[in-house]
């Protein structure tokens, strides 16, 4: 704001100083040529009406002479003055407009506008550093699970884009380069009801800086990274940075899920999905047997080539520069794999799997394609790069596809908006394959076709009145109560409750004897429509102790009475 | 030398000077403190005010502070002698002269300061 302030002054100086200048000048000139009053007696105009005078000559020409008609010499000043007067106030206005249709001045007024709306926030929100294809899958996801975003982009075009995407919130968008500190504060950086920072824009170089910065201006706040390179990641790490994801570490962990618990693995598809309307994806089961192809040995290729080798699979790389990026201990087979030639010295006739992960959307499609003329039955993996390529590459149809934007878009977005389900997840990691399956099969039992939806419950005074007076009046409320129907409480609801937390402990899928305490929260997983009723039984008095007791309770006093005599 | 600087000190000293000019004499006599005096004395310090628009150092704010501080003075002034000559018909009475004259020798005080801002700046540009 002060920026503009200043702005305006300093060029509206010249323009105010000629125009101090003509109107004295002009005051001074009718106060000192002689006049004549209506009898003809030399007369001085003073200064009240000179000022006058001038002021209306100048801006609107015409209101007669006054008080007394002019002489000729008074009009030949006043002809002069008039010019010169309407030269400076046009020189003045012009100025200001000039300066209105400044693009710096625009620039600094529309900034120092959003820091203005940033500072007046007054719930809490998130600031999400770069709107590229992470970014702007991010905003959509926290924005529909009805958390605030504000959003910093270094290119003013994909600034505006977030305007057309018709998100459900307001998502106030700095114009700017995320790696300068004073635009991370301008954003709310600084802001005490400032969550966490998100640094995902497309360079490493970048996010850390970001992080750097967000650590030693708000030691308290969350700071999420995305980072594709070890080494950021080490020094990330190295100043407290809390969560860092790296696209390419992540999948490999997903496909060795895959591989060692497919049923996990489909379990946290349909969980972290998001989009309600999307359907269930089908389990995927890599092979264990026969030897993978690897196409591409950069960090994608290093990250998965890890993980295959620890689950004893074998390995055959494809690199088309292994001077440059290095080569695993059993060599290297040279070419892009785009060739059937390459495959084919890959023994790609005997191979089960093959990953296509080069950094081009094109070789990778390539790859597949040809893989899959000469080997029918081969499990693919494709890499996605950029989005836009999602046509074609769902076309090539692929058992599974690495999209890394998509993959760390999702993963931001469940740990903030759900953070229960983010530490279900990573629960569940230590549960066997078995557990899983028997869940998917209830959720599969629940949903239909159609992904589940998840809703944190937190019991207190807002979410679940009802549990909270019968807790109060010291009676007990058990899990499995709050799951039957409040129309027919012999039928239970459509809905698994997957966790408890309570303080500092997690229970997964608790049993319906569990008793619920106040300010437990809960992670619900149900089909569409399940969750109304879920509600009932939350928030009203009435519902809750007919689960419970089976009782209907009799309110109004004319029904007691009624109750009462039908009784005796 | 820089040009900006000597235009401003010019103008401060010259509305420290001229509104000097207007105050002195007796402070009731309406012959000693001719109307032309406060109308330059009035025109310059508006420029001298206007000069220090958009000036982000801590000596431009405070120069502006005060050079507005004496137009706020001034234009009192001008407004009294105004009022007292052409609206109410009074004249100008010692009561009227001496208001107008005092409010004068406020402005100038805020003038000295300015002039004394302006001295310690240079001085202390000289070290």
């Amino acid at each position: 704001m002060d920026n503009i302030v200043f702005l305006i002054l300093r060029r509206m100086r010249r323009p105010l100083i000629t125009l101090t200048l003509v109107y004295s000048i002009s005051v001074l000139g009718l106060v000192l040529i002689p006049g004549q009053d209506a009898d003809g007696n030399l007369w001085h105009m003073d200064f009240f009406h000179a000022f006058y005078f001038v002021s209306y000559m100048s801006t609107t020409i015409g209101f007669g002479e006054i008080p007394y008609a002019f002489t000729d010499a008074q009009r030949l000043w006043v002809t002069l003055s008039m010019y010169a007067g309407v030269i400076a106030w046009l020189y003045a206005f012009g100025t200001i407009l000039t300066l209105l249709q400044d693009k710096t001045f625009q620039q600094a007024r529309a900034e120092s506008k959003l820091a203005r709306k940033i500072r007046n926030l007054t719930e809490p929100f998130y600031l999400i550093c770069g709107y590229g294809e992470t970014g702007s899958v991010l905003v959509r996801g926290l924005t529909d699970c009805c958390q605030h975003v504000v959003v910093i982009e270094i290119d003013e075009q994909r600034s505006h884009l977030v305007r057309l995407e018709s998100l459900r919130d307001y998502v106030p968008v700095l114009h700017g380069d995320a790696e300068k500190p004073l635009h991370l504060q301008e954003a709310g950086l600084e802001h005490p009801l400032c969550r966490a920072v998100v640094a995902v824009t497309n360079s490493n170089e970048v996010n850390l800086k970001i992080a750097i910065t967000s650590k030693l201006l708000h030691p308290d706040i969350t700071v999420i990274c995305r980072s594709d390179s070890h080494d950021v990641e080490k020094n990330m790490a190295s100043f407290g940075t809390d969560y860092i994801f790296d696209p390419y570490d992540t999948f490999a962990t997903y496909l060795d899920t895959a591989l060692r618990v497919p049923c996990l693995y489909l379990l946290q598809t349909w969980l972290i999905s998001g989009n309600e309307e999307q359907e269930l994806d089908e389990p995927v089961y890599p092979p264990k047997e026969g030897h993978w192809i690897v196409c591409g040995y950069g960090e994608f290729g290093k990250a998965v080539y890890e993980r295959l080798k620890n689950e004893g699979i074998e390995v055959k790389v494809i690199e088309a520069d292994p001077e440059k990026m290095g080569a695993p201990e059993e060599g290297v087979i040279e070419g892009r794999g785009t060739e059937a030639d390459t495959l084919l010295e890959a023994n790609i006739e005997q191979a089960s799997g093959l990953i296509a992960g080069t950094n081009n959307d094109a070789n990778n499609l390539s790859i597949v394609v040809t893989a899959r003329d000469l080997n029918p039955e081969l499990f693919t993996i494709v890499r996605q790069n950029h989005s836009e390529n999602s046509a074609i590459i769902d076309a090539a149809d692929a058992d599974m596809v690495m999209q890394p934007s998509k993959i760390i878009a999702d993963k931001i977005r469940v740990l903030l908006g759900t953070p229960m389900l983010y530490q279900f997840i990573s629960r569940a990691y230590n549960e066997q394959n078995d557990w899983a399956c028997e869940l998917i099969s209830r959720i599969s039992a629940l949903v239909g076709e159609h992904v589940p939806r998840l809703e944190e419950i937190t019991i207190d005074q807002n979410y679940a009145q009802a549990i909270v007076n019968t807790i109060n009046r010291d009676e007990t409320v058990l899990l499995g109560d709050l799951l039957r129907d409040p129309w027919h409480r012999d039928n239970e609801l459509n809905c698994i409750v997957l966790m408890l937390e309570r303080q500092d402990e997690h229970i997964l899928l608790p049993s319906p004897e569990t008793e619920i305490k106040k300010d437990d929260r809960l992670l619900v997983c149900t089909g569409r429509q399940g969750f109304t009723r879920l509600h009932w039984n939350l928030q009203h008095d009435d519902n809750l102790s007919y689960v419970r007791t089976g009782q209907v309770v009799k309110r109004g006093w004319l029904w007691r009475k009624f109750s009462k005599k039908m009784k005796s | 030398m820089n040009p900006e600087k000597v235009v401003f000190g010019f103008f401060i000293v010259l509305s420290l000077t001229l509104n000097f000019g207007f105050f002195v004499g007796e402070l009731d006599n309406p012959d000693h403190h001719h109307v032309y005096e406060l109308f330059a004395v009035l025109v310059v310090n508006l420029i001298a005010t206007i000069l220090k628009f958009g000036d982000r150092s801590q000596m431009g704010a405070v120069l502006l502070a005060t050079s507005l501080a004496a137009i706020l003075q001034l234009i009192a002034a001008t407004l009294v002698w105004t009022i007292a000559v052409h609206v109410s018909g009074a004249g100008l009475t010692p009561v009227v002269m001496a208001s107008i004259v005092s409010l004068s020798g406020g402005a100038m005080l805020a003038n000295v300061i300015s002039v004394i801002l302006l001295i310690i700046e240079t001085v202390m540009l000289r070290r």
